[in-house]
């Protein structure tokens, strides 16, 4: 979780309330098809909502409205639809990559109110879940009856389900069960032209295109999921965790990629830098070591009887390569403690700045090592503090820039560095995104990576579901590309909302 | 087989492919011909074209396999096997394709042990109906980059590009792999009783379980299973599976084995599937009678035929061929 907010220029202030019951049919049909305690256009509302826990500033929230039902969001659809309104949906706006925050005055729609578990279906694996419900409610709903939610990112005291189809999240779990996708079989959508549409299916192999697939992970762009069926995943019957420590993030980095090649596909692997360890320690007292460079958490679960084997060859790999120190948590206590400072890493960087900018690459895991170097290498040029603590064993590099944003010109040395990573990131064969997603944060990296033609058709993906890109436009694809192009021409000016 | 560094540039077999392929006339890619009838055969006067073959790049370590569409799934997953992986891939025989499995889209037997065909494929490089090499996804494991180009590829018959290269996850085989067979046993039962069964079969009489992992994993398992539903024998392998595919909820395998008029008003199938064999805990269910029509809402045909339309304005790829029909299952 974002602690502090950095702020380019002065924040957009939200004016107070204009009048919501005459001249404005917009605000009077929405307040029609909800109730009017649940359709705001007051600063406060606006200004919250106008944001989420990126750095990136937008426009301003148009109306806010917390549907409760689906025909409700079908109603916010056709109206919108009736106005020529663009609707950006949102749950806990815990995206970091400006997924959630709105470009103009669109309708803003928060998901938060439809927060219900609505059925456990055992004999099918699975529940069905509203949009709003937290992810980590959800697990703690799932456990005492033996399943549990696999994915399982930083944010999952708050983030929602939702968001989590919308971002296609990971979390420290994915490298062995898989992200968002691989855990959601249905989605009820509700699509710009008001239609419901039901992706997906609970039955083994669904007919015709996998538009459940091609949804998770689209950030709201082609509509608003309003009933989700994720998997349950079976609680392991047994788990070891390890904590390895090195006096080199490369040896660190180098037993990831070992455990790997060496046959065995750990739950997690989670690897954290000197700085970041002393961080959390400081914050939680997790019993990380202090004198490592490193330090790797690794977990592996299932059956009791065999369990160790994998553990076991996980701390061969890291002697191989050079470990100082491996320590096998010992009871449910430590292993609760060793991943409590892993999960609450952001937030003690608080200790050292006020301020951070979270990356989101991912790298081939042999190229790790030498893109990490790579990463110091960048903030040291740019007079900049950078930790490390990162899914390793996904490739997935979450390099955190830790600054003041008081300090004049600090941005720009932000920017410019996180640049250069994202741009060392793709040079060693890797993506702009492991679980963040791209919203407005790296669009225009998206040229470096893919080619005009790739873009194009990617958006042609987008306008089957939203051919008038009204689902939060502007978002994904850089400039250049159909929607991205029409958010910038329907761009409402300023004074138009209050 | 030597181990390449990967390289992810488009090369000449794929700029072939897609000028064989061109741009005007109507299309279909050819593989193997094992799963031909799915989806139903192209239209008279379609063009056969055959995709690229060979592995690009294989490297164990990273847990990614470079092949172009055309390679034969034998000898893909000889080559992983070689170091000790394999994929999601089904195995339907000598001349299945890579590209042919990923555009019928279906799982294997034991795809609670390989995982699911689709969240294999981590990169896609197809030939647009235009004529382009259109590349989605990305070589790594994990990426939420743009859209996502990959998952719609899989299943869709090749009707909204031609699988030219992909880009497939690996994973490593399990030290031990074991088939039991259980007469009479419960089969829910048996599917409840493990922690990570690869496979429960049933075919109404007799369950067939595969087991994997650590061999002090397997016979543990293999002893609680015994323990809660009953004696099991070693076996070979998987029982013959009747010619038909079907597609159902797990909750709709509880009644197969009773008369359709015995079973519960909310039950499905309500229609005979004949001789089975049900992958339980999946759904999958292959029969001796074909699935009848399954339905699909007007919404959702909506959007299938918008996408068509984006993706291929003149129907020139695999023409006649619906992925939304059970023809050919």
């Amino acid at each position: 979780m974002v602690l502090n907010r950095v702020v380019e220029g002065a924040k957009r202030l939200v004016s107070p309330d204009r009048p919501t019951t005459s001249g404005d049919p917009l605000l009077d049909q929405l307040r029609g098809a909800l109730t009017a305690d649940r359709v705001h256009l007051d600063g406060v509302q606006r200004s919250l909502l106008s944001h989420d826990a990126s750095v990136f500033e937008g426009g301003v929230a148009g109306p806010v409205c917390y549907p409760t039902s689906v025909d409700e969001v079908v109603a916010i659809m056709k109206i919108a639809d009736e106005h020529g309104r663009a609707v950006v949906p949102r749950g806990a706006g815990t995206g970091l990559a400006g997924g959630a925050i709105p470009l103009g005055a669109p309708i803003v729609v928060a998901m938060t109110k439809m927060n219900r578990i609505l059925d456990l279906d055992i004999d099918n694996r699975i529940v069905w879940v509203q949009p709003g419900v937290i992810n980590l409610d959800l697990t703690r709903y799932l456990r005492p009856l033996g399943y549990h939610f696999a994915p399982d990112p930083s944010s999952q005291q708050v983030c929602t389900i939702g968001g989590n189809v919308a971002n296609n999240s990971g979390g420290p779990h994915c490298l062995a069960y898989g992200v968002t996708n691989a855990h959601v079989v249905a989605i009820e959508a509700v699509v710009p032209s008001g239609d419901v549409l039901a992706l997906g299916g609970l039955d083994a192999e669904p007919l015709g295109f996998d538009l459940r697939g091609i949804f998770v992970g689209s950030e709201g762009t082609l509509g608003i999921a309003t009933k989700v069926a994720v998997t349950i995943t079976k609680n392991p019957p047994s788990v070891r965790t390890l904590l390895l420590s090195f006096d080199s993030v490369r040896d660190a980095a180098n037993t990831v990629s070992g455990v790997i090649a060496a046959g065995v596909v750990p739950a997690a692997m989670e690897v954290m830098d000197a700085k970041i360890t002393a961080a959390v320690e400081h914050y939680v007292g997790a019993g990380y070591p202090l004198d490592a460079e490193a330090v790797l958490l690794a977990e592996v679960d299932g059956s009791e009887a065999g369990i160790d084997i994998d553990a076991d060859r996980i701390a061969d790999v890291g002697r191989e390569h050079n470990a100082t120190e491996v320590r096998f948590a010992k009871s449910e206590d430590e292993r609760a403690l060793l991943w409590k400072g892993r999960k609450t890493a952001f937030g003690a960087i608080a200790q050292i700045a006020p301020d951070y900018y979270l990356h989101d690459t991912v790298v081939p895991r042999s190229k790790l090592a030498d893109v990490l170097e790579e990463v110091y290498a960048i903030a040291e040029r740019h007079d900049l503090l950078v930790m490390n603590v990162f899914h390793a064993g996904d490739g997935n590099l979450h390099p955190l820039l830790i600054f003041d944003g008081r300090e004049p010109g600090v941005l720009a040395r932000v920017h410019a560095a996180g640049d250069e990573i994202i741009s060392a990131s793709l040079a060693a064969g890797g993506v702009l995104s492991g679980e963040h997603g791209i919203g407005v944060e790296k669009q225009k990296f998206m040229d470096d990576m893919f080619s005009h033609a790739d873009l194009d058709h990617q958006n042609r993906l987008r306008r089957a579901f939203d051919p008038t890109c009204r689902a939060n436009p502007g978002k994904v694809l850089p400039m250049g590309h159909s929607c991205a192009d029409i958010q910038a021409l329907r761009r409402v000016p300023s004074g138009v909302w209050g | 087989m030597a181990k390449i560094d990967a390289d992810t540039k488009i090369d000449r077999a794929l700029t072939e492919f897609a000028e064989r392929l061109g741009a005007d006339d109507p299309v279909a890619v050819v593989g193997g011909r094992t799963k031909w009838e799915v989806g139903g055969a192209p239209a008279d006067g379609t063009r056969m074209v055959a995709a690229p073959t060979g592995i690009v790049s294989y490297l164990p370590s990273e847990m990614v396999a470079v092949v172009r569409a055309g390679t034969t799934i034998t000898e893909l997953q000889s080559a992983l096997a070689d170091a000790g992986q394999r994929s999601a891939l089904p195995y339907w025989g000598n001349g299945s394709t890579v590209g042919g499995a990923l555009a019928v889209g279906q799982n294997s037997l034991d795809v609670l042990g390989r995982g699911r065909l689709r969240a294999s494929l981590l990169q896609v490089r197809y030939v647009s109906a235009d004529g382009h090499i259109i590349t989605g996804g990305g070589p790594t494991v994990k990426n939420v980059t743009g859209f996502d180009l990959p998952r719609l590829m899989v299943g869709s018959l090749g009707t909204l590009g031609s699988l030219a290269e992909v880009i497939l996850r690996t994973n490593p085989i399990p030290d031990t792999m074991r088939w039991l067979r259980g007469q009479g046993i419960d089969p829910f039962a048996a599917f409840d009783a493990l922690f990570r069964p690869s496979a429960v079969l049933w075919d109404g009489k007799t369950t067939w379980i595969k087991i994997e992992g650590h061999r002090v994993d397997v016979d543990a398992e293999q002893a609680a299973l015994v323990r809660r539903v009953g004696p099991v024998e070693e076996v070979d392998g998987p029982p013959e599976l009747p010619a038909h595919r079907w597609s159902l909820a797990p909750r709709e395998l509880r009644h197969l084995d009773q008369p359709i008029t015995d079973r519960p008003k909310t039950s499905n199938p309500t229609y005979p599937v004949g001789r089975y064999v049900a992958s339980i805990g999946v759904g999958t269910v292959w029969a001796s009678e074909p699935q009848p029509a399954r339905s699909v809402s007007d919404a959702i045909r909506t959007v299938a035929a918008r996408m068509k339309a984006e993706f291929d304005p003149t129907g020139r790829l695999n023409p006649g061929r619906d992925p939304y029909t059970t023809a050919g299952m």
